[in-house]
């Protein structure tokens, strides 16, 4: 089924392929092929832009059209409305620092403690070995579970609830740098161990001048994982904490003020999601520039 | 002067499992390499040879027997010797520049020391343009060519290789070994040299050790009486080769049944 499919497909590309190179007089076969068509060339380009058109039309006018009521999902100007008076009446900009602030002190702490440990447990076989069990499990507890402890733990105060929204982020980061760091180290070269042995370097030597950088692509991925998975704790850390702060506050709020308020809070929640990840990408760009570019597809790059 | 010598060594490794039997790599190699000298090891594949590269680095220990560079028993890496293989285990991270004075950052030698020995060096292997490349950005002859930097900046008395140049194609292959010899031949430096090509240790050694299969035994040792170390492009041609390339593959009964299916 799968195999005559695929044929059909590929017959489709010939057959489509075929009159196009054929179509030029016949006189001098360029050797040069001749540059792609606007279309070809632009089709991711103007393909977005027809999704995101059909977007923001469904959303504001498509939602009204079937009947879905505005306390369920309010459509785009609603919640444009929403940012302004949170804006002005709500201090939005002050929730939005304080969870900021949350996120990148979560996110940070997090990542260094899992590099440590990665590090720690990358060296040491057999501490590994015996601590895997532990590890595993951890890894699959649901870790934004623990918040109620962290309230139990904290108390009251703003300092409090915030340090529970930043230990949930810590607990979330961890684990996938932890893993991802572990990994790496346990999976450099040993031969390249070898070649630094043979110029007598020491553990030290071995660790800061080959384990250290080669675990770095894999430091980065666990850190874009850790930065998208620190809004998650962030925001779970503040709702269980019912902190008077914060976005987690704010839809908290939108529980009795509407779902406008919601999404307005979703939607920032989401962007500074997006700005710590662009962050760890660019970061990630400065650190592996010895990598080879994976530019598939793009020819002579 | 005796540069590197292997004096009855025997090495064993413990089983993996226990209940599982020990392998015995090596029994009673007795080598001696006189200083200047280039020896060739050739043998079956598996029969040990990588095992005496690794006790002459001292990154292992011999079971039984004992290991000499310079005289002095090897009991751990040292700055006598340096490694060269068959992969060029170029660090990705490094430029080829950086990659070439690694060994020496790592005996703290001075930056700018050692800069000026691996820049000297890179020019001399044609790689004077690439010393701000990153390895993923060079063939796989210009990678070997680094290593054989890397490995020369280190300034050893005894140059360890393992099959050095088995990964790159054939024209590559006899351009690298041209260097080598002509390195070798003009720094005097004493070489071991492990390779599977009959033709590349005629071209390339005064002497070629033959080894049996595991235990690896030193079985027959031969006399390269060719001129031309220096030049093993030359050396390539000669008629003499002929016939030494039959001595060898009857010695490793290469040719003769069994071998020929697998």
């Amino acid at each position: 089924m799968a195999t005559i499919s695929m044929g059909k497909a590929m017959n489709d590309a010939t057959a489509s392929a075929v009159p196009a190179a054929a179509a030029p007089p016949r006189a001098e076969p360029a050797l040069v092929p001749p540059p792609p068509s606007f279309w070809r060339a632009y089709r991711v380009a103007i393909w977005s832009a027809v999704v995101l058109a059909l977007f923001v039309l469904g959303w504001e006018w498509g939602l009204r059209a079937l009947g879905v009521p505005k306390y369920f999902i309010p459509t785009l100007s609603e919640i444009g409305v929403e940012f302004l008076r949170a804006y002005e009446r709500m201090d939005l900009v002050h929730h939005t620092v304080i969870t900021t602030f949350e996120v990148l002190v979560g996110f940070a702490l997090g990542a260094l403690l899992g590099m440590a440990m990665g590090y720690v447990l990358g060296m040491s076989p057999t501490a590994e070995k015996v601590l895997s069990p532990y590890i595993l499990a951890l890894q699959i507890a649901p870790k934004v579970a623990f918040a109620p402890l962290f309230v139990l733990w904290f108390g009251f105060s703003v300092e409090a609830k915030m340090s529970v929204a930043i230990l949930v982020a810590v607990l979330v980061v961890f684990f996938p740098i932890m893993v991802n760091v572990l990994g790496a180290v346990r999976a450099v070269d040993p031969a390249m161990i070898n070649l630094a042995r043979t110029f007598s370097a020491t553990r030290w030597q071995i660790f800061w001048k080959i384990e250290f950088p080669a675990s770095m692509p894999a430091l980065f991925s666990g850190l874009r994982i850790g930065s998208t998975l620190a809004v998650i704790g962030v925001t779970v850390g503040e709702l269980v904490g019912g902190i008077n702060r914060g976005l987690g506050f704010l839809l908290l709020s939108g529980e009795t003020q509407g779902a406008p308020l919601v999404f307005l809070a979703i939607l920032v929640l989401t962007v500074i999601g997006i700005v710590a990840y662009c962050a760890v990408i660019l970061a990630e760009r400065s650190v592996l520039h010895y990598m080879p570019r994976r530019d598939f597809g793009k020819p002579n790059s | 002067m005796i540069r590197l010598q292997f004096d009855r060594v025997t090495k064993s490794f413990a089983p993996q499992r226990r209940g599982g039997e020990g392998v015995t790599a090596i029994a009673d190699v007795d080598v001696r390499v006189e200083d200047g000298e280039v020896v060739a090891l050739i043998g079956p594949s598996g029969c040990g040879k990588s095992t005496l590269l690794n006790l002459a680095s001292g990154l292992d220990r011999p079971t039984r027997g004992r290991v000499f560079v310079d005289g002095a028993e090897v009991t751990g890496p040292n700055s006598h010797v340096a490694f060269m293989l068959q992969r060029d285990l170029l660090l990705p991270w490094r430029s080829i520049l950086d990659n070439v004075t690694f060994g020496q950052e790592i005996q703290h030698v001075e930056k700018a020391r050692r800069r000026e020995v691996a820049r000297k060096l890179l020019d001399k292997y044609h790689l004077g343009e690439f010393v701000d490349h990153y390895p993923h950005q060079l063939s796989g002859g210009m990678r070997q060519r680094a290593a054989l930097a890397r490995t020369m900046a280190m300034d050893p008395d005894v140059v360890l290789m393992d099959e050095p140049f088995s990964a790159l194609d054939a024209q590559t292959k006899m351009v690298l070994q041209q260097d080598l010899a002509r390195t070798l031949f003009e720094e005097k430096k004493t070489a071991f040299l492990i390779t599977h090509d009959l033709v590349e240790a005629i071209a390339l050694a005064d002497r070629i050790l033959v080894m049996s299969r595991r235990p690896g035994r030193i079985v027959r040792e031969i006399r390269v009486d060719l001129p031309d170390r220096d030049n093993p492009m030359v050396r390539r041609q000669r008629n003499e080769m002929g016939s030494l390339i039959a001595e060898l593959m009857s010695l490793l009964d290469i040719g003769h049944g069994d071998h020929l299916d697998g």
